[in-house]
């Protein structure tokens, strides 16, 4: 613990800062987040993040474990987005083994990491809105969560950890109609997306409760290590899908929201934008999906040759970076460590909550989305 | 003997009574309404469609373990839940449900004046209870719910007074029989009152998005977070009693109380079949179920912003409101 003992403050009054202790057990830490505020009156001088109640040690079980038993491991640490998990792992292991992928796989697997940014982005909007007050949209939120997971349901059986991917493709093609349910879904969203706006954007109170709050430079931004919405939020062109494509990205069409000021409204906004995008890029991969084998050739052991590499992708929180070390000998990997974008995001907390209200701490703990699974592995 | 106190005290027993039936089921009812806006059920596990919820959530609340913390000033913390309810209760005794005595308990002349002094003693309740848990969060949800109850009352009174200038009496009773007379109701006469009171009645409440005092996803759960089984149903009933009273002050002084809509139009007299009382609480459930709606479609507001939509937006409008008021009433 890094935070200060509480000093006096005031002459004339003789009034003390108070250090409140937010969480691990806390409505709106979304997990067991820990933050220590100092207070001066309501206003927050000072906070500490205090993490580590679900660490699992993940990356260091996954250096034993088989190279394919690791996929499993990945949809543990960011449980809301499990598919952008495995899809990061997976072509990194690809990148490492040069492994080439058939069209078809990758067609499938931007498909599943779109509908896994809606999902997400559901789960956020619903308890960024919730945290602000405004309960209705967390469930209206839900509801169309529930949507993309009975796609992902009826795509590879689970709900939560897809367990979705292999290295060099995928386990299963796509089942019969899936393919029109997926686009019945895109058809299902647009409309609702125009439905929580009307409830939001153009709301006072949410307006007021997120305007000119947690404001962030592009350059502040970048330095703290920001990225996904909220570096985007603060205006600098930061998207792995366009600048390193990975799976099927490059043969799509899609925008990159910016925002202006680099507000919580700002972030908020993006968001909206990128579940429109999302969806654009849908129906694009649905229109071109190509013919073929979803499984590329990949050995029966799978033993990547001696060497490092470094992978990130996009995913709904930012970017997801994976770094494996592989001895070519053992096949499990020599080392193994995540870039995971909530943690590194996290960081921007005790800078963006800095003189701000204790109702504002809840609303920028929603804005920067995180899960907890994933900052503490 | 019969006139001073056993007629009284009937009245007193079914009123009581009434009110704490009707405190419970406005919580199924806001169960109810919140899930049909949020697009789900709601309770429908007891009884059909879920109605005896309603019972069984005062049981459960009664047979819950009840938990004074260790470092809780425990006169206090014990007092302060009966403090919050005993004024929200006894509010009812000036409301009247029909022009009839039977149909009230009192009938002062200062009743708007007794219903602002008692309701502002329910404040005391959610300051000792807060300070008294001699916990953080509570603490600063305590201090958050005096400030807001203070800067709203001023604004709420100040709005009354503008009314008691159109009625030119105090009474409940007198200020429906005033509408009456004007054969309009004074929602009509006074829209910027009707409103002002409305929205003042949201933040006396604490409702959203004035519910900073209890802000769940901010405080933990507001003054009462220490709180637990019957206490904490206390403070519960004194919040959900509280809204039914602002919501039979607004039905009486806008909306002309117990008498059918359009008093002066003859042609809808057969409506004066349906007995007053059922017209006043059908008003009462009209307000408590926009009470409900609101809160299902906003969210909060932040602390700062709603002293200064108190303090510069309601009170100076509220101000204006009177003035314009007493200049009309001097012209006419």
């Amino acid at each position: 613990m890094t935070i200060e003992a509480p000093r006096r403050v005031g002459q004339a009054f003789d009034t003390d800062e108070l250090v409140l202790n937010m969480g691990p057990q806390h409505p709106s830490t979304h997990g067991v987040l820990r933050v220590v505020l100092r207070l001066d009156g309501e206003r927050v001088v000072d906070a500490d993040c205090v993490i580590g109640y679900i660490h699992r040690g993940v990356e260091k079980l996954c250096e034993n474990r088989d190279w394919t038993q690791i996929i499993l491991l990945t949809d543990r640490m960011d449980y809301v987005a499990a598919a952008t998990s495995n899809l990061g792992y997976v072509e990194t292991v690809e990148k490492l083994m040069q492994v080439e992928v058939p069209r078809r796989a990758r067609y499938i697997r931007t498909i599943l990491a779109e509908l896994q940014r809606i999902a997400s982005h559901c789960l956020w909007l619903g308890t960024h809105a919730m945290d602000i007050g405004a309960m209705t949209v967390l469930l209206y939120a839900f509801r169309e969560r529930e949507h993309v997971l009975d796609l992902f349901e009826e795509y590879c059986g689970a709900r939560l950890t897809y367990n979705s991917m292999r290295i060099g493709g995928l386990p299963l093609d796509i089942p019969t109609g899936w393919d029109k349910k997926v686009s019945a879904f895109c058809d299902l969203m647009e409309p609702k997306l125009d439905e929580y706006e009307e409830l939001l954007t153009n709301n006072r109170i949410w307006v007021g409760r997120t305007r000119d709050i947690g404001v962030i430079s592009g350059e502040e931004a970048t330095a703290l290590g920001l990225c996904g919405p909220p570096l985007r939020g603060s205006g600098v062109s930061r998207d792995v899908r366009k600048d390193e494509p990975n799976a099927a990205y490059e043969e799509f069409d899609f925008d990159i929201p910016l925002g202006t000021r680099g507000d919580t409204y700002d972030r908020y906004l993006i968001r909206l934008e990128e579940f429109k995008q999302s969806i654009r890029i849908i129906r694009q991969a649905l229109e071109g999906m190509p013919e073929g084998p979803v499984m590329g050739k990949v050995p029966r052991l799978i033993k990547p040759p001696a060497g490092e590499t470094y992978h990130a992708i996009e995913s709904p929180k930012g970017e997801l970076g994976y770094f494996i070390v592989s001895d070519g000998r053992s096949t499990n990997p020599y080392r193994f460590r995540v870039r995971p974008p909530s943690f590194c995001n996290l960081q921007g907390l005790r800078r963006l909550v800095r003189g701000h209200l204790v109702a504002d701490v809840v609303a920028l703990i929603g804005t920067i989305d995180i899960v907890l699974g994933e900052v503490d592995r | 003997m019969l006139e001073t106190f056993i007629i009284p005290l009937l009245q007193i027993a079914v009123l009581l009574n009434a009110v704490l039936v009707a405190v419970t089921f406005m919580v199924l009812m806001e169960r109810k309404v919140m899930a049909w806006a949020q697009a789900r059920l709601g309770p429908m596990r007891v009884g059909p469609h879920g109605i005896l919820q309603a019972i069984v959530d005062p049981i459960k609340l009664i047979l819950k373990e009840d938990i004074t913390p260790v470092a809780a000033d425990k006169w206090v913390f014990t007092v302060a839940p009966i403090m919050s309810l005993v004024p929200a209760l006894v509010v009812f005794s000036v409301v009247p449900f029909g022009p009839d005595p039977l149909y009230y308990v009192a009938d002062i002349n200062v009743g708007l004046l007794f219903i602002v002094a008692v309701t502002s003693i329910g404040v005391y309740g959610i300051i000792l209870g807060g300070w008294s848990s001699n916990s953080k969060y509570p603490l600063l949800a305590s201090l958050r719910a005096s400030a807001q109850l203070i800067s709203y009352e001023i604004a709420v009174t100040m709005t009354l007074v503008s009314v008691i200038l159109t009625s030119g009496t105090l009474s409940l009773v007198g200020i429906v029989e005033a509408q009456r007379e004007a054969g309009v109701w004074f929602g009509f006469i006074q829209p910027v009152a009707f409103v002002l009171v409305f929205i003042g009645g949201l933040a006396e409440t604490n409702r959203v998005p004035f519910d900073l005092p209890e802000a769940e996803t901010e405080l933990t759960g507001g003054f009462h977070t220490e709180y637990s089984g019957m206490r904490f149903a206390l403070f519960f009933l004194a919040e959900y009693a509280n809204i039914i009273v602002i919501s039979a002050i607004v039905a009486i002084m806008f909306l002309g109380g117990w008498m059918r809509p359009f008093p002066n139009v003859e042609a809808l007299a057969f409506l004066d079949l349906i007995p007053p009382w059922i017209w006043l609480i059908g008003k009462i459930f009209l307000f408590l179920y926009v009470f409900i709606w609101i809160r299902a479609t906003l969210p909060r507001y932040r602390y700062d912003q709603l002293m200064r939509l108190g303090w510069k937006v309601l009170i100076p409008i509220a101000i204006g409101n009177l003035v314009i008021t007493g200049i009309v009433k001097v012209l006419v």
